[in-house]
Protein backbone atom coordinates (compact mmCIF):
# COMPACT_ATOMS: atom_id res chain seq x y z
CA UNK A 1 0.00 0.00 0.00
CA UNK A 2 0.86 3.38 -0.88
CA UNK A 3 1.89 5.60 2.29
CA UNK A 4 -0.15 8.80 3.17
CA UNK A 5 0.40 11.89 0.05
CA UNK A 6 1.04 14.18 3.01
CA UNK A 7 4.12 11.61 4.33
CA UNK A 8 4.87 10.63 0.83
CA UNK A 9 5.26 14.15 -0.85
CA UNK A 10 7.47 15.40 1.72
CA UNK A 11 9.46 12.33 1.57
CA UNK A 12 9.60 12.96 -1.82
CA UNK A 13 10.59 16.91 -1.67
CA UNK A 14 13.22 16.65 0.82
CA UNK A 15 14.86 13.92 -1.09
CA UNK A 16 18.06 15.34 -2.46
CA UNK A 17 18.77 15.61 -6.31
CA UNK A 18 22.29 15.63 -7.32
CA UNK A 19 23.62 15.76 -10.62
CA UNK A 20 27.23 15.73 -10.97
CA UNK A 21 26.72 17.50 -14.87
CA UNK A 22 25.22 19.89 -13.77
CA UNK A 23 27.87 20.61 -11.23
CA UNK A 24 30.70 20.18 -13.02
CA UNK A 25 28.90 22.34 -15.84
CA UNK A 26 28.72 25.05 -12.93
CA UNK A 27 32.60 24.86 -11.88
CA UNK A 28 33.93 24.62 -15.29
CA UNK A 29 31.69 28.19 -15.92
CA UNK A 30 33.01 29.62 -12.96
CA UNK A 31 36.77 28.39 -13.64
CA UNK A 32 36.38 30.35 -17.23
CA UNK A 33 35.38 33.80 -15.40
CA UNK A 34 37.82 33.45 -12.82
CA UNK A 35 40.35 32.85 -15.65
CA UNK A 36 39.61 36.34 -17.14
CA UNK A 37 39.22 38.28 -14.37
CA UNK A 38 42.67 36.73 -13.08
CA UNK A 39 44.56 37.77 -16.82
CA UNK A 40 42.61 40.90 -16.30
CA UNK A 41 44.55 41.34 -13.05
CA UNK A 42 47.87 40.22 -13.97
CA UNK A 43 47.38 42.57 -16.73
CA UNK A 44 46.48 45.83 -14.83
CA UNK A 45 48.85 44.99 -12.28
CA UNK A 46 52.23 43.99 -14.39
CA UNK A 47 51.33 47.91 -16.08
CA UNK A 48 50.75 49.44 -12.67
CA UNK A 49 53.91 47.71 -11.01
CA UNK A 50 56.19 49.02 -14.24
CA UNK A 51 54.14 52.09 -14.91
CA UNK A 52 53.83 54.13 -11.42
CA UNK A 53 56.80 55.16 -11.34
CA UNK A 54 57.23 57.28 -14.11
CA UNK A 55 53.84 58.60 -13.44
CA UNK A 56 53.68 62.53 -12.82
CA UNK A 57 52.02 66.00 -13.62
CA UNK A 58 55.45 66.33 -15.53
CA UNK A 59 55.39 63.38 -17.16
CA UNK A 60 51.53 63.08 -18.00
CA UNK A 61 51.01 66.61 -19.14
CA UNK A 62 54.85 68.24 -20.03
CA UNK A 63 55.87 68.88 -23.23
CA UNK A 64 57.58 66.20 -25.30
CA UNK A 65 60.90 66.54 -25.67
CA UNK A 66 63.20 65.73 -28.72
CA UNK A 67 65.16 62.40 -27.26
CA UNK A 68 61.79 61.01 -26.73
CA UNK A 69 63.42 57.83 -24.86
CA UNK A 70 65.24 59.49 -21.67
CA UNK A 71 63.53 59.05 -18.83
CA UNK A 72 64.96 61.81 -17.00
CA UNK A 73 63.08 64.74 -19.75
CA UNK A 74 60.20 62.71 -21.13
CA UNK A 75 56.65 63.54 -21.06
CA UNK A 76 53.61 62.55 -22.95
CA UNK A 77 51.53 66.01 -22.65
CA UNK A 78 51.07 66.42 -26.60
CA UNK A 79 49.90 62.84 -27.06
CA UNK A 80 47.73 63.13 -24.31
CA UNK A 81 45.96 66.21 -26.44
CA UNK A 82 46.29 64.15 -29.57
CA UNK A 83 44.82 61.22 -28.28
CA UNK A 84 41.85 63.20 -26.69
CA UNK A 85 41.49 65.48 -29.47
CA UNK A 86 41.17 62.25 -31.86
CA UNK A 87 38.72 60.14 -30.05
CA UNK A 88 36.47 63.45 -29.58
CA UNK A 89 36.83 64.54 -33.14
CA UNK A 90 35.76 61.36 -33.93
CA UNK A 91 32.83 61.19 -31.86
CA UNK A 92 31.22 64.07 -33.05
CA UNK A 93 31.71 62.37 -36.66
CA UNK A 94 29.87 59.05 -36.06
CA UNK A 95 27.09 59.89 -33.65
CA UNK A 96 25.28 61.95 -35.99
CA UNK A 97 26.08 59.95 -38.95
CA UNK A 98 25.63 56.15 -37.67
CA UNK A 99 22.57 57.39 -35.68
CA UNK A 100 20.97 58.56 -38.99
CA UNK A 101 21.66 55.38 -40.67
CA UNK A 102 20.37 53.45 -37.69
CA UNK A 103 17.03 55.82 -37.85
CA UNK A 104 17.04 55.22 -41.32
CA UNK A 105 17.17 51.31 -40.75
CA UNK A 106 14.40 51.07 -38.39
CA UNK A 107 12.19 53.76 -38.72
CA UNK A 108 11.75 54.47 -42.66
CA UNK A 109 13.25 50.97 -44.76
CA UNK A 110 11.24 48.34 -45.04
CA UNK A 111 12.76 45.44 -42.56
CA UNK A 112 12.25 43.32 -45.32
CA UNK A 113 13.85 45.02 -48.43
CA UNK A 114 16.84 43.58 -50.82
CA UNK A 115 18.29 46.99 -49.72
CA UNK A 116 17.68 47.11 -46.16
CA UNK A 117 19.06 43.46 -45.71
CA UNK A 118 21.94 44.56 -47.90
CA UNK A 119 22.39 48.09 -45.81
CA UNK A 120 22.44 45.16 -42.84
CA UNK A 121 24.84 42.69 -43.79
CA UNK A 122 27.33 46.01 -45.36
CA UNK A 123 27.10 47.75 -41.78
CA UNK A 124 27.73 44.03 -39.98
CA UNK A 125 31.00 43.23 -42.64
CA UNK A 126 32.34 47.08 -41.52
CA UNK A 127 32.45 45.59 -38.27
CA UNK A 128 34.65 42.79 -39.26
CA UNK A 129 37.57 44.86 -41.54
CA UNK A 130 40.47 44.55 -39.81
CA UNK A 131 41.56 47.94 -39.01
CA UNK A 132 45.35 48.24 -40.88
CA UNK A 133 42.86 47.91 -43.83
CA UNK A 134 40.84 51.26 -42.27
CA UNK A 135 44.21 53.21 -42.40
CA UNK A 136 45.06 52.52 -46.00
CA UNK A 137 41.18 53.13 -46.83
CA UNK A 138 41.50 56.47 -44.87
CA UNK A 139 44.71 57.51 -46.59
CA UNK A 140 43.49 56.60 -50.23
CA UNK A 141 40.60 58.40 -49.51
CA UNK A 142 40.48 61.18 -47.48
CA UNK A 143 43.93 62.19 -47.66
CA UNK A 144 44.64 61.33 -51.21
CA UNK A 145 41.17 61.62 -52.66
CA UNK A 146 39.10 64.01 -50.45
CA UNK A 147 42.19 66.17 -49.44
CA UNK A 148 43.52 66.36 -52.54
CA UNK A 149 40.58 66.91 -54.15
CA UNK A 150 40.19 69.73 -51.34
CA UNK A 151 43.31 71.36 -52.65
CA UNK A 152 43.05 71.59 -55.78
CA UNK A 153 40.11 73.60 -55.46
CA UNK A 154 40.75 76.11 -52.51
CA UNK A 155 44.21 76.53 -53.53
CA UNK A 156 44.45 75.50 -57.30
CA UNK A 157 48.40 75.48 -58.55
CA UNK A 158 49.98 75.54 -54.74
CA UNK A 159 52.52 72.51 -54.97
CA UNK A 160 52.35 72.68 -51.02
CA UNK A 161 49.11 70.64 -49.80
CA UNK A 162 47.38 71.77 -47.33
CA UNK A 163 44.43 69.34 -47.09
CA UNK A 164 45.76 66.38 -48.88
CA UNK A 165 48.23 65.18 -46.25
CA UNK A 166 47.67 63.48 -42.94
CA UNK A 167 45.90 65.18 -40.61
CA UNK A 168 44.32 65.22 -37.34
CA UNK A 169 40.70 65.44 -39.20
CA UNK A 170 41.51 62.58 -41.41
CA UNK A 171 42.70 60.38 -38.71
CA UNK A 172 39.35 61.29 -37.32
CA UNK A 173 37.66 60.27 -40.17
CA UNK A 174 39.03 57.07 -40.47
CA UNK A 175 38.06 56.20 -37.05
CA UNK A 176 34.55 57.43 -37.34
CA UNK A 177 34.19 54.89 -40.15
CA UNK A 178 35.63 52.16 -38.45
CA UNK A 179 33.18 52.71 -35.19
CA UNK A 180 30.52 53.35 -37.21
CA UNK A 181 28.93 49.70 -36.98
CA UNK A 182 29.03 50.26 -33.16
CA UNK A 183 27.05 52.84 -33.48
CA UNK A 184 24.61 51.83 -35.95
CA UNK A 185 23.96 48.71 -33.53
CA UNK A 186 23.97 49.94 -30.38
CA UNK A 187 21.47 52.63 -31.89
CA UNK A 188 19.14 50.50 -33.52
CA UNK A 189 19.01 48.46 -30.60
CA UNK A 190 18.28 51.15 -28.75
CA UNK A 191 15.41 52.28 -31.03
CA UNK A 192 13.91 48.56 -31.35
CA UNK A 193 13.46 48.85 -27.57
CA UNK A 194 11.30 51.45 -27.33
CA UNK A 195 7.40 50.13 -27.54
CA UNK A 196 5.45 49.98 -30.83
CA UNK A 197 2.79 51.47 -28.83
CA UNK A 198 4.91 55.05 -28.24
CA UNK A 199 4.79 55.29 -31.85
CA UNK A 200 1.09 54.74 -32.21
CA UNK A 201 0.15 57.05 -29.69
CA UNK A 202 2.25 60.25 -31.76
CA UNK A 203 1.04 58.88 -34.72
CA UNK A 204 -2.66 58.84 -33.79
CA UNK A 205 -2.39 62.34 -32.67
CA UNK A 206 -1.01 63.65 -35.82
CA UNK A 207 2.35 63.61 -35.49
CA UNK A 208 4.43 63.11 -38.65
CA UNK A 209 6.88 60.12 -38.43
CA UNK A 210 9.70 62.51 -38.05
CA UNK A 211 8.01 64.59 -34.98
CA UNK A 212 7.70 61.07 -33.61
CA UNK A 213 11.20 60.12 -34.05
CA UNK A 214 12.50 63.69 -32.94
CA UNK A 215 9.89 63.98 -29.62
CA UNK A 216 8.96 60.37 -28.78
CA UNK A 217 11.87 57.37 -29.98
CA UNK A 218 15.03 59.79 -30.13
CA UNK A 219 14.99 61.39 -26.59
CA UNK A 220 14.01 57.54 -25.05
CA UNK A 221 16.66 56.15 -27.03
CA UNK A 222 19.46 58.57 -25.75
CA UNK A 223 20.80 55.94 -23.56
CA UNK A 224 21.57 53.16 -25.94
CA UNK A 225 23.15 56.56 -28.58
CA UNK A 226 25.26 56.88 -25.45
CA UNK A 227 26.37 53.38 -24.49
CA UNK A 228 27.15 53.42 -28.76
CA UNK A 229 29.07 56.43 -28.16
CA UNK A 230 31.18 54.72 -25.08
CA UNK A 231 31.97 51.20 -26.98
CA UNK A 232 33.29 53.28 -29.90
CA UNK A 233 35.53 55.67 -27.66
CA UNK A 234 36.83 52.75 -25.83
CA UNK A 235 37.29 50.91 -29.64
CA UNK A 236 38.98 53.86 -30.83
CA UNK A 237 41.06 55.20 -28.03
CA UNK A 238 43.80 52.33 -28.25
CA UNK A 239 43.99 51.89 -32.21
CA UNK A 240 47.14 52.49 -34.07
CA UNK A 241 46.36 50.89 -37.61
CA UNK A 242 43.73 53.30 -39.05
CA UNK A 243 45.94 56.96 -37.81
CA UNK A 244 49.04 55.18 -38.94
CA UNK A 245 48.82 56.71 -42.13
CA UNK A 246 46.35 59.15 -41.90
CA UNK A 247 47.66 61.79 -39.33
CA UNK A 248 49.37 60.72 -36.33
CA UNK A 249 53.40 62.10 -36.27
CA UNK A 250 56.59 60.59 -34.50
CA UNK A 251 57.14 63.90 -33.09
CA UNK A 252 56.26 67.32 -32.81
CA UNK A 253 57.12 70.36 -31.32
CA UNK A 254 54.19 72.14 -30.96
CA UNK A 255 50.15 71.28 -30.37
CA UNK A 256 48.39 70.57 -33.54
CA UNK A 257 46.92 74.15 -33.99
CA UNK A 258 44.45 73.48 -37.02
CA UNK A 259 42.31 70.13 -38.38
CA UNK A 260 44.55 69.80 -41.10
CA UNK A 261 48.06 69.66 -38.72
CA UNK A 262 49.21 66.42 -37.42
CA UNK A 263 49.32 65.39 -34.01
CA UNK A 264 51.04 62.93 -31.73
CA UNK A 265 49.37 59.98 -30.12
CA UNK A 266 49.75 57.95 -27.18
CA UNK A 267 48.64 54.47 -28.37
CA UNK A 268 51.49 54.88 -31.12
CA UNK A 269 53.18 56.58 -28.88
CA UNK A 270 53.56 52.80 -26.88
CA UNK A 271 54.31 51.60 -30.68
CA UNK A 272 57.39 53.57 -30.99
CA UNK A 273 58.45 53.08 -27.79
CA UNK A 274 58.55 49.39 -28.13
CA UNK A 275 60.36 49.17 -31.67
CA UNK A 276 62.53 52.21 -31.79
CA UNK A 277 63.97 52.68 -28.34
CA UNK A 278 68.14 52.88 -28.68
CA UNK A 279 68.21 51.30 -25.17
CA UNK A 280 65.19 49.18 -24.52
CA UNK A 281 65.61 48.79 -20.76
CA UNK A 282 66.42 52.46 -20.28
CA UNK A 283 63.53 53.52 -21.61
CA UNK A 284 61.19 50.31 -20.32
CA UNK A 285 59.68 53.10 -17.66
CA UNK A 286 58.87 55.66 -20.34
CA UNK A 287 56.84 52.90 -22.23
CA UNK A 288 55.17 51.50 -19.01
CA UNK A 289 54.00 55.07 -18.09
CA UNK A 290 52.90 55.68 -21.37
CA UNK A 291 50.49 52.26 -21.13
CA UNK A 292 49.54 53.61 -18.12
CA UNK A 293 48.36 57.11 -19.21
CA UNK A 294 46.72 55.78 -21.97
CA UNK A 295 44.52 53.34 -20.09
CA UNK A 296 43.62 56.30 -17.27
CA UNK A 297 42.42 58.63 -20.68
CA UNK A 298 40.19 55.60 -21.83
CA UNK A 299 38.98 55.35 -18.57
CA UNK A 300 38.57 59.31 -18.14
CA UNK A 301 36.74 59.53 -21.69
CA UNK A 302 34.51 56.28 -20.83
CA UNK A 303 33.94 57.70 -17.38
CA UNK A 304 32.18 61.26 -18.93
CA UNK A 305 30.58 59.57 -21.38
CA UNK A 306 29.05 57.62 -18.41
CA UNK A 307 28.26 60.63 -16.23
CA UNK A 308 26.25 62.09 -18.92
CA UNK A 309 24.02 58.38 -19.37
CA UNK A 310 23.38 58.50 -16.26
CA UNK A 311 22.08 62.03 -15.99
CA UNK A 312 19.95 61.25 -19.61
CA UNK A 313 18.98 58.15 -17.93
CA UNK A 314 17.41 60.30 -14.33
CA UNK A 315 16.23 62.81 -16.28
CA UNK A 316 13.86 60.48 -18.63
CA UNK A 317 12.60 58.59 -15.49
CA UNK A 318 11.83 62.15 -13.50
CA UNK A 319 10.17 63.62 -16.42
CA UNK A 320 11.16 63.77 -20.37
CA UNK B 1 -26.46 30.74 -44.81
CA UNK B 2 -27.51 32.28 -48.25
CA UNK B 3 -28.97 34.93 -46.43
CA UNK B 4 -25.28 36.04 -44.85
CA UNK B 5 -24.08 36.90 -48.24
CA UNK B 6 -21.77 39.38 -47.55
CA UNK B 7 -22.99 41.74 -49.91
CA UNK B 8 -26.35 42.26 -48.07
CA UNK B 9 -26.50 45.57 -46.38
CA UNK B 10 -27.64 45.96 -43.23
CA UNK B 11 -28.52 49.09 -42.72
CA UNK B 12 -28.73 50.90 -38.68
CA UNK B 13 -32.36 50.58 -37.98
CA UNK B 14 -33.13 53.82 -36.05
CA UNK B 15 -35.72 53.04 -33.34
CA UNK B 16 -37.54 56.44 -33.84
CA UNK B 17 -36.76 59.34 -36.69
CA UNK B 18 -35.46 61.56 -33.58
CA UNK B 19 -32.09 58.97 -33.76
CA UNK B 20 -31.70 59.87 -37.47
CA UNK B 21 -32.11 63.39 -37.30
CA UNK B 22 -30.52 64.29 -33.27
CA UNK B 23 -27.20 61.26 -35.07
CA UNK B 24 -27.26 61.36 -38.85
CA UNK B 25 -25.12 58.61 -40.36
CA UNK B 26 -20.97 60.11 -39.60
CA UNK B 27 -18.87 57.04 -40.82
CA UNK B 28 -19.88 55.41 -43.91
CA UNK B 29 -17.91 52.00 -44.81
CA UNK B 30 -18.68 50.48 -48.42
CA UNK B 31 -18.00 47.30 -49.13
CA UNK B 32 -14.52 47.42 -47.58
CA UNK B 33 -12.33 44.61 -47.84
CA UNK B 34 -8.49 44.52 -46.15
CA UNK B 35 -5.79 41.89 -46.89
CA UNK B 36 -2.77 41.53 -44.38
CA UNK B 37 -0.61 39.86 -47.59
CA UNK B 38 -2.78 37.06 -49.17
CA UNK B 39 -4.61 36.61 -45.67
CA UNK B 40 -8.18 38.44 -45.90
CA UNK B 41 -8.76 40.28 -42.69
CA UNK B 42 -12.27 42.36 -43.41
CA UNK B 43 -14.82 40.79 -46.19
CA UNK B 44 -16.53 43.23 -48.17
CA UNK B 45 -18.49 45.20 -45.19
CA UNK B 46 -20.93 47.98 -45.42
CA UNK B 47 -22.29 49.67 -42.79
CA UNK B 48 -22.60 53.52 -41.30
CA UNK B 49 -21.83 54.76 -37.78
CA UNK B 50 -24.17 57.30 -36.17
CA UNK B 51 -22.86 60.78 -35.02
CA UNK B 52 -22.90 60.89 -31.10
CA UNK B 53 -23.71 57.87 -30.33
CA UNK B 54 -21.25 55.11 -28.69
CA UNK B 55 -20.74 52.07 -31.22
CA UNK B 56 -19.17 49.05 -29.67
CA UNK B 57 -17.42 46.44 -32.52
CA UNK B 58 -17.90 42.58 -30.90
CA UNK B 59 -16.36 39.23 -31.82
CA UNK B 60 -14.43 36.59 -31.08
CA UNK B 61 -10.43 37.41 -31.26
CA UNK B 62 -9.31 37.97 -35.05
CA UNK B 63 -12.86 38.65 -35.81
CA UNK B 64 -11.44 41.81 -37.91
CA UNK B 65 -13.04 44.69 -35.10
CA UNK B 66 -9.08 45.98 -34.59
CA UNK B 67 -8.55 45.94 -37.85
CA UNK B 68 -11.33 47.56 -38.78
CA UNK B 69 -10.82 49.77 -35.84
CA UNK B 70 -7.95 50.91 -37.72
CA UNK B 71 -9.07 51.28 -41.11
CA UNK B 72 -10.97 54.59 -39.53
CA UNK B 73 -7.87 56.77 -39.09
CA UNK B 74 -5.80 55.20 -41.39
CA UNK B 75 -3.41 53.32 -39.04
CA UNK B 76 -3.72 49.87 -40.94
CA UNK B 77 -1.14 51.80 -43.17
CA UNK B 78 1.53 51.79 -40.67
CA UNK B 79 1.66 47.62 -41.18
CA UNK B 80 3.67 46.62 -44.44
CA UNK B 81 1.37 44.54 -47.09
CA UNK B 82 -1.91 45.73 -46.17
CA UNK B 83 -4.43 46.32 -48.78
CA UNK B 84 -7.68 47.91 -48.86
CA UNK B 85 -10.92 47.98 -51.41
CA UNK B 86 -13.91 49.65 -50.76
CA UNK B 87 -14.10 53.25 -49.22
CA UNK B 88 -14.65 54.77 -45.87
CA UNK B 89 -16.43 58.18 -45.73
CA UNK B 90 -16.44 60.04 -42.82
CA UNK B 91 -19.07 63.24 -43.48
CA UNK B 92 -19.06 62.22 -47.07
CA UNK B 93 -15.31 62.73 -47.53
CA UNK B 94 -13.58 59.30 -48.64
CA UNK B 95 -10.29 59.24 -46.18
CA UNK B 96 -8.75 57.00 -48.62
CA UNK B 97 -9.02 59.38 -51.32
CA UNK B 98 -5.53 61.04 -52.81
CA UNK B 99 -5.82 64.05 -51.77
CA UNK B 100 -6.60 63.43 -47.99
CA UNK B 101 -3.79 64.47 -45.55
CA UNK B 102 -3.77 61.39 -42.93
CA UNK B 103 -2.45 64.14 -40.71
CA UNK B 104 -5.03 66.26 -40.69
CA UNK B 105 -7.34 62.92 -40.77
CA UNK B 106 -6.03 61.62 -37.25
CA UNK B 107 -6.25 64.81 -35.44
CA UNK B 108 -10.01 64.62 -36.73
CA UNK B 109 -9.99 61.36 -35.51
CA UNK B 110 -8.49 60.10 -32.39
CA UNK B 111 -7.50 57.20 -31.11
CA UNK B 112 -7.36 55.17 -27.54
CA UNK B 113 -4.91 51.86 -27.52
CA UNK B 114 -5.80 48.47 -25.62
CA UNK B 115 -2.63 49.13 -23.55
CA UNK B 116 -2.57 52.46 -21.76
CA UNK B 117 0.44 54.29 -23.97
CA UNK B 118 1.46 57.60 -22.39
CA UNK B 119 4.79 59.40 -23.43
CA UNK B 120 7.32 58.84 -20.95
CA UNK B 121 6.42 62.82 -20.26
CA UNK B 122 4.86 64.80 -17.80
CA UNK B 123 1.13 64.55 -17.14
CA UNK B 124 1.03 68.03 -18.41
CA UNK B 125 3.44 67.29 -21.50
CA UNK B 126 0.95 64.51 -22.58
CA UNK B 127 -1.25 66.44 -23.03
CA UNK B 128 0.51 69.41 -24.51
CA UNK B 129 2.17 67.48 -26.82
CA UNK B 130 -0.58 67.22 -29.94
CA UNK B 131 -0.39 71.19 -29.21
CA UNK B 132 3.17 71.52 -29.44
CA UNK B 133 2.80 69.58 -33.05
CA UNK B 134 0.64 72.14 -34.22
CA UNK B 135 3.19 74.55 -33.22
CA UNK B 136 0.98 75.90 -30.02
CA UNK B 137 3.55 77.77 -27.66
CA UNK B 138 1.44 80.12 -25.69
CA UNK B 139 1.23 79.15 -21.96
CA UNK B 140 -1.93 80.38 -21.39
CA UNK B 141 -3.21 78.61 -23.96
CA UNK B 142 -1.67 75.31 -23.38
CA UNK B 143 -2.65 75.08 -19.79
CA UNK B 144 -6.41 76.00 -20.83
CA UNK B 145 -6.51 72.99 -22.60
CA UNK B 146 -4.23 71.05 -20.09
CA UNK B 147 -7.09 71.49 -17.57
CA UNK B 148 -10.12 71.34 -20.00
CA UNK B 149 -8.71 68.06 -21.24
CA UNK B 150 -7.80 66.79 -18.13
CA UNK B 151 -11.50 67.86 -16.75
CA UNK B 152 -13.53 66.22 -19.44
CA UNK B 153 -11.15 62.70 -18.70
CA UNK B 154 -12.66 63.37 -15.52
CA UNK B 155 -8.92 63.17 -14.00
CA UNK B 156 -8.38 66.81 -13.42
CA UNK B 157 -8.82 66.16 -9.45
CA UNK B 158 -6.46 63.70 -8.89
CA UNK B 159 -3.69 65.10 -11.02
CA UNK B 160 -3.68 69.03 -10.67
CA UNK B 161 -1.53 69.08 -7.86
CA UNK B 162 1.31 66.56 -10.06
CA UNK B 163 0.91 67.81 -13.46
CA UNK B 164 4.63 68.20 -13.52
CA UNK B 165 5.47 64.53 -12.10
CA UNK B 166 5.84 62.25 -14.51
CA UNK B 167 3.08 60.10 -16.36
CA UNK B 168 4.36 56.47 -15.71
CA UNK B 169 3.40 57.73 -11.69
CA UNK B 170 -0.16 56.78 -12.28
CA UNK B 171 -2.37 54.29 -11.68
CA UNK B 172 -3.05 51.82 -14.74
CA UNK B 173 -6.95 53.34 -15.02
CA UNK B 174 -5.47 56.96 -14.43
CA UNK B 175 -2.89 56.51 -17.17
CA UNK B 176 -5.60 55.39 -19.73
CA UNK B 177 -7.86 58.11 -18.75
CA UNK B 178 -4.94 60.18 -19.44
CA UNK B 179 -4.92 58.76 -22.76
CA UNK B 180 -8.62 59.53 -23.28
CA UNK B 181 -7.07 63.31 -21.89
CA UNK B 182 -4.70 63.24 -24.44
CA UNK B 183 -6.81 62.24 -27.75
CA UNK B 184 -9.45 64.70 -26.82
CA UNK B 185 -7.46 67.08 -26.42
CA UNK B 186 -7.02 67.84 -30.08
CA UNK B 187 -10.71 68.36 -30.07
CA UNK B 188 -11.19 65.54 -32.39
CA UNK B 189 -14.85 64.78 -33.84
CA UNK B 190 -14.58 60.87 -33.68
CA UNK B 191 -12.95 58.77 -30.67
CA UNK B 192 -11.61 54.97 -31.61
CA UNK B 193 -11.44 53.46 -28.98
CA UNK B 194 -9.63 49.49 -28.83
CA UNK B 195 -10.45 47.58 -25.70
CA UNK B 196 -9.69 50.70 -23.70
CA UNK B 197 -10.75 48.78 -20.14
CA UNK B 198 -9.80 45.60 -21.09
CA UNK B 199 -6.25 45.55 -18.47
CA UNK B 200 -7.85 47.33 -16.02
CA UNK B 201 -9.57 46.29 -12.71
CA UNK B 202 -13.55 46.75 -12.12
CA UNK B 203 -13.31 49.95 -10.83
CA UNK B 204 -11.05 51.25 -13.06
CA UNK B 205 -13.22 50.13 -15.71
CA UNK B 206 -16.54 51.44 -14.23
CA UNK B 207 -14.62 54.94 -14.34
CA UNK B 208 -14.03 54.32 -18.12
CA UNK B 209 -17.40 53.86 -19.00
CA UNK B 210 -18.92 56.66 -17.15
CA UNK B 211 -16.61 58.79 -18.68
CA UNK B 212 -17.36 57.34 -22.20
CA UNK B 213 -21.43 57.92 -21.62
CA UNK B 214 -19.97 61.45 -20.47
CA UNK B 215 -17.77 61.67 -23.40
CA UNK B 216 -20.46 60.89 -25.88
CA UNK B 217 -22.34 64.08 -25.81
CA UNK B 218 -19.84 65.66 -28.05
CA UNK B 219 -18.10 62.81 -29.74
CA UNK B 220 -18.81 59.76 -32.09
CA UNK B 221 -17.42 57.02 -30.04
CA UNK B 222 -16.31 53.44 -31.69
CA UNK B 223 -14.98 51.14 -29.14
CA UNK B 224 -13.92 47.35 -29.58
CA UNK B 225 -14.49 45.22 -26.90
CA UNK B 226 -14.36 41.82 -26.00
CA UNK B 227 -17.05 42.48 -22.93
CA UNK B 228 -20.21 42.12 -23.70
CA UNK B 229 -21.32 43.33 -20.68
CA UNK B 230 -19.46 46.38 -21.62
CA UNK B 231 -20.83 46.41 -25.10
CA UNK B 232 -24.47 46.14 -23.51
CA UNK B 233 -23.88 48.96 -21.06
CA UNK B 234 -22.34 52.20 -22.77
CA UNK B 235 -23.04 51.61 -26.52
CA UNK B 236 -26.20 52.63 -28.75
CA UNK B 237 -24.99 50.40 -31.60
CA UNK B 238 -23.42 47.14 -31.65
CA UNK B 239 -21.88 45.34 -34.76
CA UNK B 240 -20.82 41.77 -34.51
CA UNK B 241 -18.02 40.24 -36.32
CA UNK B 242 -17.20 36.95 -37.09
CA UNK B 243 -13.99 35.77 -39.31
CA UNK B 244 -13.87 39.01 -41.05
CA UNK B 245 -17.61 39.64 -41.67
CA UNK B 246 -20.06 41.87 -40.00
CA UNK B 247 -22.63 39.50 -39.38
CA UNK B 248 -25.05 41.69 -37.47
CA UNK B 249 -25.50 45.60 -36.77
CA UNK B 250 -28.35 46.77 -34.98
CA UNK B 251 -29.39 48.65 -31.58
CA UNK B 252 -27.25 47.53 -29.43
CA UNK B 253 -30.96 46.75 -26.87
CA UNK B 254 -32.29 44.30 -30.17
CA UNK B 255 -28.54 43.07 -30.97
CA UNK B 256 -28.60 41.37 -27.36
CA UNK B 257 -32.31 40.75 -26.79
CA UNK B 258 -33.56 39.61 -30.17
CA UNK B 259 -30.76 39.04 -32.72
CA UNK B 260 -31.45 38.59 -35.87
CA UNK B 261 -29.09 35.74 -36.71
CA UNK B 262 -28.30 32.53 -35.14
CA UNK B 263 -24.41 32.99 -34.51
CA UNK B 264 -25.18 36.22 -33.18
CA UNK B 265 -27.62 35.31 -30.51
CA UNK B 266 -24.87 31.98 -29.71
CA UNK B 267 -22.11 34.24 -29.67
CA UNK B 268 -23.88 36.64 -27.42
CA UNK B 269 -25.19 34.94 -25.12
CA UNK B 270 -21.96 32.79 -25.09
CA UNK B 271 -21.98 29.82 -26.57
CA UNK B 272 -18.91 30.20 -28.54
CA UNK B 273 -16.19 33.10 -28.77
Amino acid sequence: MNPAPTARLRGELTTRHREPVSFFCTGLTGLATLLILAMLGLILANIAWHGAGSLSPRFIFGSADRDMFDPAKAAVGPMVFGTAARVILMTLFVIPIGVSTAIYLTEYARGTSWWTRGLRSAVNNLAGVPSIVFGLFGLGFFVSAVGGSLDALIYPGNPKPVWGKPALIWASLTLAVMTLPVVIVATEEALRAIPVGLREASLALGATKWQTVVRVVLPQALPGILTGGILAVSRAAGEVAPILFTGVAYYMASLPRSLTDQFMDLAYHVFVLSTQAPDVDKSRPILYGTVVVLLLLTFALNVVAILIRARVRRRLRQLG
Amino acid sequence: MASLSPTVRLQPPAPTDVVTVAHPELITLDRLSLWYGAAQALKDISFGIRERLVTAFIGPSGCGKSTLLRCLNRMNELIEGVRLSGTVRIAGQDIYAPGVDVIELRRRVGMVFQRSNPFPKSVYENIAYALRLQGVRRRRELDEVVEKSLRAAALWDEVKDRLHASALGLSGGQQQRLCIARAIAVQPDILLMDEPASALDPIATAKIEDLILDLKRDYTIVIVTHNMQQAARISDYTAFFYLGELIEYDTTARLFTNPARKQTEDYVTGRFG
